[in-house]
């Protein structure tokens, strides 16, 4: 049903509008601007490129992208081979009041900050670490062994940050699939990987889709994660953005490189839709 | 003929529960069978131990003389249309037809050609390329139905598919149902709770309640002779009386609730018995009977509403201060019988019915 756009509407819709054209476009067009701006060889500022030019021609940028690009990549593909099995577990194997259990047994890490969390990974995987500190009093090594500050835990961190994102849609989405559309694919003479692959992915390919383009895009955009458990080699792209804005104090390339990140997601995910033939509106209703 | 399934003392327990209780019974190669019975009587039970979903606790089951036990559904050589049918929605038409054949690995030609005669089969020629959100209930009905029938199954389970479909085209679907089990020739094995549908497509009706057969017999039969009182009240339509047993022999006199006294037929041995449930179907009574008939109860009934329904109008009459129901010959012989009449009225004592028990 569609509303006319009256008076009375209006008038509940202003703080909104308000946010959204104050503190999100406003700030974006500024950015863009910024991105836009730049110095010629006296020192004036102008308009200019070249800003977004750095990041092809500075092999360090493009780089740092791909990686960053890649292992969110990875991460996604990775939280969904861990969550499938769990969200399937939770809709359709244990009872009704079992499956509320254990949906808010998942959720409740999740209310505390992912700050938090990442320290906990911290404090169970440095050298000083509960982890080394087992292994140590057990025997199995000799000296501590540091698990920090390396890719696997890095990725590790972030397919548990984004956890979350991928397993709701998901258990959404097979909480729909009929139970006799499994059984009637069995009689039908579909061995275990079928019913799987042809009945049960396509099923639920929309929750596939949609958590996926939202584990994406955090894992892309994370900075703390990548930043605490990666440590300083993490080069994660978002740290490329915190030193040009920070580091650098170059606002303009920091502008340009944000730009850059969201385009170049927009991108990534466009080519993924395609590829997987699903449909952005059918996806997000 | 031979047999296509065999099932002997079959029974599944779960927990303190005993949902299938020693079934036995035998389904022959082309034949139409049904298991009436009320819901929660064990019927889904025991199909879905006939297409593998569950074992059973003990007894045997075999299929065409092969034992089936431990077999899982994806093996047997059966195919069930599931209650809520379970088309696959993000199929079109023609692949949820081909979906099994697809799994044995059935040429792309020969599945092509195969389901485009399956679907000239039910009548929905051309609507292999539909998704299957844009067919009516009937021909999703029809599609589920292909979609077993393709794989040419040994036996044709079907679990109440009706249901869901609304009162004219349920009428439609029984006939087109027995049109098509007889032009297939497969065994259909179909449950059902309601007695129309069990009737008018079987060959066999087996009778179900509280897990055991309580009879399986023709549908005629069932009618007219059923075999326990169970059988009496729930195929067809019926007045039932409880009465307390008179005298025996010569002939079997009851004493019915409301007072009167009928001459029966006992159903089943009656000897030693003190109550006795009593069926009359609307259609045995007779009003204004001719006064030579013999073997009559007679009695006066007062009628209270007159249901028409063409020709299948019935009367609803007091006898004492039960109500019964009396349906009036097709040949508007009665048309002029008002509410609040009373008429002379009378059963034969074959039709009188009586089993032992409360």
């Amino acid at each position: 049903m569609k509303f006319k756009l009256s008076s009375g509407l209006f008038i509940f819709l202003t703080p909104v509008l308000l946010w959204l054209f104050l503190l999100i476009v406003i700030p974006q067009i500024e950015l863009l601007l910024m991105s836009l701006r730049g110095e010629n060889n006296l020192g004036e500022p102008i308009w200019t490129f070249a800003n977004y030019l750095h990041f092809f021609t500075e092999e360090i940028y493009w780089y740092t992208f791909v990686r960053t690009a890649t292992y969110a990549i990875i991460v996604t593909v990775l939280t969904f081979i861990v969550t499938f099995p769990v969200a399937f577990y939770i809709t359709k194997v244990v009872s009704k009041r079992l499956s509320v259990f254990l949906t808010i047994l998942l959720l409740v890490p999740f209310w505390v900050s992912e700050l938090v969390r990442v320290y906990g990974w911290m404090i169970l995987l440095r050298e000083s670490g509960v982890l080394n500190h087992i292994m140590l009093s057990l025997g199995l090594i000799d000296k501590p062994v540091e698990m920090l500050y390396n890719d696997i835990s890095m990725i590790m961190g972030l397919v548990y940050t984004s956890m979350l994102f991928m397993v709701v849609p998901l258990i959404s989405s097979l909480e729909g699939m009929d139970d006799s559309l499994i059984e009637a694919a069995h009689d039908l003479g579909a061995s275990k990987w079928t019913i799987f692959t042809r009945i049960v992915i396509p099923y639920a390919a929309p929750g596939i889709t949609s958590g996926s383009i939202v584990v994406f895009m955090l894992a892309l955009g994370n900075y703390l994660t990548p930043n605490l458990m990666g440590g300083k080699n993490s080069l994660w792209f978002t740290e490329q953005i915190y030193n040009q804005f920070i580091a650098s104090f170059n606002w303009n390339q920091g502008a340009a490189f944000g730009f850059l990140l969201l385009l170049l997601s927009s991108l990534i995910i466009w080519v993924g839709l395609k590829m997987s033939k699903q449909q952005l509106g059918r996806v997000l209703s | 003929m031979p047999v296509v399934l065999d099932i002997v003392d079959l029974t599944k327990r779960f927990a303190d529960f005993v949902a299938v209780d020693n079934v036995c019974f035998q389904a022959e190669e082309g034949k139409f069978f049904s298991i009436l019975g009320p819901s929660g009587c064990g019927k889904t039970t025991l199909l879905r131990m006939i297409a593998g979903f569950l074992e059973p606790t003990s007894g045997s089951l075999q299929i065409r003389g092969k034992d089936m036990l431990g077999i899982p559904p994806n093996r047997r050589p059966v195919n069930l249309v599931f209650q809520n049918l379970a088309l696959f929605p993000m199929m079109n038409v023609a692949d949820n037809i081909g979906f099994g054949l697809k799994r044995q690995r059935c040429p792309k030609k020969e599945i092509a050609s195969k389901t485009e005669a399956m679907l000239e089969r039910v009548h929905l020629s051309g609507y292999g390329s539909k998704d299957i959100s844009q067919l009516s209930g009937g021909q999703k009905q029809r599609v589920a139905i292909a979609r077993a029938l393709v794989l040419e199954p040994s036996i044709l389970l079907l679990d109440e598919p009706l249901g869901a479909l609304d009162l004219k085209l349920r009428e439609q679907m029984k006939i087109e149902l027995k049109n098509l089990q007889r032009e297939v020739g497969t065994t259909f094995i179909y449950i059902t709770h309601d007695q129309s549908e069990a009737l008018v497509m079987s060959d066999t009706v087996a009778v179900m309640n509280a897990g055991r057969f309580e009879q399986i017999d023709t549908p005629r039969n069932l009618y007219s002779r059923p075999a326990s009182s169970f059988v009496a009240g729930f195929v067809g339509e019926t007045n039932i009386f409880a009465a307390s047993v008179e005298d025996i022999s010569p002939t079997l006199r009851l004493r019915a609730e409301n007072g009167v006294l009928f001459k029966a037929t006992a159903m089943q041995e009656m000897a030693g018995a003190k109550k006795g449930r009593l069926f009359i179907r609307p259609e045995a009574i007779i009003l204004e009977p001719d006064s030579g008939l013999d073997n009559l109860n007679r009695f006066e009934v007062t009628v209270r509403t007159i249901l028409f329904d063409g020709s299948n109008t019935k009367i609803l009459a007091m006898l004492g201060d039960r109500e019964i129901t009396v349906a009036l010959p097709q040949n508007q012989q009665f048309a002029h019988i008002t509410p609040g009449e009373t008429v002379s009225a009378g059963v034969h004592i074959d039709a009188c019915k009586c089993y032992p028990g409360e």
